[in-house]
């Protein structure tokens, strides 16, 4: 198995309780481990939580990992995956001056190129909004700060998986 | 018989009770069967305190001295008697006091279920008096915790609580109740739980492992066998010695497996790990089938990693999938409750007797024997050793007393000399190595067995760290007999200086009170010996004592622990000297 660090997203599937992202976060911070991002959500499944985790780590550690967020008596199960078997995104608000969209002509088209979207524009500022991945991100913020960025601010990662998922299935053997 | 009829008739109509949270609390224990609780009272927790007065005819409150103490005494119970111990305390410091057994018992899988009171829950958050976030300091050491802040949800959590910490592999659980929802009133009727959807207590045994195990195991020239806790829990001793014998493999134990196989059967070969015994460590490293069951890979086991059974297939027996590869990679892993694992591999097995390589371990025990033990339990120099205090005791028990040990030294003595006859005759801290478990262990211990006989065996160090459950001792008639091994020194901490900070003892030696007054104040009859022709006749008094008895033991000061792995070192690297 590589010994190399690499990007994993951990997919955990819970309970909505008060506590679990203590108890969840708690198992990474034991072991020294940095989260790189983190979101909770709904699921696809009424009344189940999803964890979306990225950490970079090497694989054998996500393993012990996921056996330890499994281990916990209100996660229902925990995936990982790697890049390759997710589709991630993420996504960026930026709060930048008005003037400058009309001052810039660059702006209007960096905004454009990037595919970038406006949600806001007011006398004093307007706000753009880009979902992509992270370098996509990270070059529109580039370019963007050129100009003086008021506010930038960046999700965590979300993601589903190539593979299916099978969490309803697995809630009916618990049943059982 | 009366009440039970009513009971039945109650949940079969579903008849519920107007009653107060408080009550509540109480009568979901006596739902699940708690006879003793332990614990200590305070501001959040009085309403439960003043039901418990109403209802001490049916359940008893053991009044400890210090809160680890309500959860060392409620380890003590759960291990001897393989129950659910019950601890109970007030929000704040009551609460926190609690940790260090919580986090004990989470490390070696003690089924416990804590309670504390809480401030009221419209001043959560706001700083309160004797306040503190509970249920954010347990979550790493609870396999699970829950706040309740309304009394109608008191039943279901607390039904919840014990089957969590009884089922699977077991471990402690924290409810804390505001005291509003001690105060509320609800409509109270009590359903166990069954099940906790997103929880699997007993993973399924994967199709074909228990058959390649079986593979593994017949074909092995030098199979050998490790056990820990696992067997007890699921109280596999019988399934677990009836493999040992069809199969004639060797088979060693953790600390916290002894006594699942009585010391004297000839195919016990002893401790593993730090100071285990010299043959199962070196033939660790020899052995080409390691079947491990029902233990964990633990660090103090198996020494350096990387050089730790390299050349074995490795099958684990396991009812915790997290454990699986953690430390050690398996080659086949058998998921499940050993009991019903071992059974099902039984027949798989075939017969054998591994005569030669069984000779193997017998011969590193005559050097063991040689070098180590015979100097610890038959001394011929001056000083009395823990050894030979050990072997009295155990002589004049018949092997038939629970050994509660503290940690350190003396832990590690009693555990390598006590010839253990009966299971769930070892109680100590394994895992988290607690100073101070000792003594409130062995009270817990005695009040769940009292037709047992349990020896609270303790060093100077550790027994001054819960030196004041005495106090529980004599007020609740608890007939522990009480030894302490005293050397005047912290000697494991003294040891490790010796041998590895060339003999700077720093702040291990200890000026040591009167324990025999210290034990007298207490109103226990106390004996101090420091000579080795007074030993067997006080080990005979404090044996045919009714009641609790003190007896201290003064042993040479600097005598050291051996076998010893080094740390880091591989079990291969054991030292005799």
């Amino acid at each position: 198995m590589s010994t190399e660090r690499n990007l994993y997203t951990i997919s955990v599937y819970t309970e909505n309780n008060i506590g679990l992202l203590n108890r969840i976060s708690a198992i990474f911070q034991r072991r020294h481990i940095n989260i790189e991002s983190l979101n909770i959500s709904p699921s696809e499944i009424d009344g189940v939580a999803k964890f979306t985790i990225v950490v970079n780590m090497i694989e054998d550690n996500v393993k012990k990992i996921i056996g330890q967020i499994e281990k916990q008596v209100e996660v229902i199960k925990a995936y990982y995956h790697d890049d390759e078997a997710t589709i991630y995104q993420i996504s960026g608000l930026f709060k930048i001056k008005s003037e400058l969209l009309f001052e810039e002509r660059q702006i209007q088209n960096i905004i454009k190129e990037s595919n970038a979207r406006i949600v806001t524009v007011n006398k004093d500022f307007f706000v753009l909004e880009k979902s992509g991945k992270k370098a996509e991100l990270v070059e529109l913020h580039q370019k963007l700060s050129a100009f003086g960025i008021m506010q930038y601010t960046r999700s965590g990662r979300i993601a589903v998986t190539k593979e299916e998922m099978k969490i309803s299935t697995l809630l009916e053997t618990y049943h059982n | 018989m009366e009440t039970q009829t009513i009971k039945n008739n109650q949940i079969a109509k579903k008849v519920t009770e107007r009653i107060f949270g408080s009550e509540a609390i109480v009568r979901c224990l006596i739902e699940e069967d708690v006879k003793i609780i332990y614990g200590y009272p305070g501001g959040a927790i009085m309403p439960v305190y003043d039901e418990l007065y109403k209802y001490q005819d049916k359940i008893h409150h053991v009044l400890t001295r210090h809160e680890q103490g309500a959860t060392h005494s409620a380890q003590g119970f759960a291990r001897i008697s393989g129950k659910v111990g019950v601890a109970i305390a007030t929000s704040g410091p009551g609460a926190t006091n609690l940790i260090t057994g919580i986090a004990d018992a989470q490390i070696d899988s003690t089924p416990m279920v804590c309670i504390t009171g809480q401030v009221f829950s419209h001043l959560l958050g706001s700083d309160a008096f004797q306040e503190t976030d509970i249920v954010g300091i347990s979550t790493p050491v609870t396999k699970w915790n829950c706040q309740v802040t309304k009394a109608a949800d008191i039943p279901a959590a607390l039904a919840k609580a014990f089957y969590i910490a009884r089922s699977g592999r077991p471990g402690p659980v924290l409810v804390d109740i505001t005291k509003d929802a001690q105060f509320e009133e609800l409509d109270f009727s009590y359903e166990k739980c069954t099940k906790v959807r997103s929880y699997i207590p007993v993973p399924k045994t994967a199709e074909g492992s228990l058959e390649a195990a079986a593979k593994l195991i017949n074909e092995a020239k030098k199979p050998f066998i490790i056990w820990g806790q696992g067997v007890i829990l699921s109280e596999a001793e019988t399934q677990f010695k009836a493999l040992v014998e069809k199969s004639g493999i060797p088979a060693g134990w953790t600390i916290l497996g002894a006594s699942a196989l009585p010391t004297s059967h000839p195919l016990n070969v002893g401790m593993l790990g730090m100071h285990g015994n010299y043959a199962p460590n070196k033939l660790t490293n020899e052995c080409d089938v390691l079947i491990a069951i029902g233990m964990r890979f633990d660090d103090r086991v198996t020494g350096k990693l990387d050089e730790y059974a390299t050349q074995a297939k490795v099958i684990h027996f396991e009812i915790d999938p997290a454990e699986i590869d953690k430390n050690i990679k398996t080659d086949v892993a058998v998921l499940g409750d050993a009991k019903l694992t071992l059974d099902a591999i039984l027949p798989m097995i075939n017969e054998n007797s591994h005569e030669d390589w069984h000779q193997q371990f017998k011969d590193l025990y005559e050097i063991e024997y040689e070098k180590v033990i015979k100097n610890d339990i038959h001394p011929t120099k001056e000083g009395l050793t823990m050894g030979e205090v050990i072997k009295e005791i155990n002589i004049q028990s018949k092997g038939e007393a629970a050994i509660v040990t503290d940690v350190g030294q003396h832990q590690m003595i009693a555990c390598r000399y006590t010839e253990f006859n009966k299971t769930k005759s070892n109680i100590t801290s394994g895992g988290l190595g607690t100073m101070g478990f000792g003594l409130p262990a062995a009270i817990g211990a005695k009040m769940a067995a009292p037709e047992r006989e349990v020896v609270s065996i303790s060093g100077d160090g550790g027994y001054q760290m819960t030196i004041q459950e005495l106090g529980t001792i004599f007020q609740q008639k608890a007939a522990v007999k009480v030894v302490v091994l005293n050397n005047d020194f912290l000697g494991m901490v003294r040891q490790w200086q010796q041998l590895f900070f060339e003999k700077r003892y720093a702040s291990t030696e200890m000026v040591n009170p009167n324990f025999v007054a210290i034990a007298e104040g207490y109103y226990i009859k106390a004996k101090k010996v420091t000579k080795r022709e007074e030993l067997a006749d006080a080990v005979a008094e404090m044996m045919a004592s009714k009641e609790a008895y003190f007896l201290e033991v003064c042993v040479e000061k600097e005598g050291n622990v051996f076998p010893m792995v080094p740390s880091g070192a591989s079990v291969s690297e054991i030292r005799l000297e």
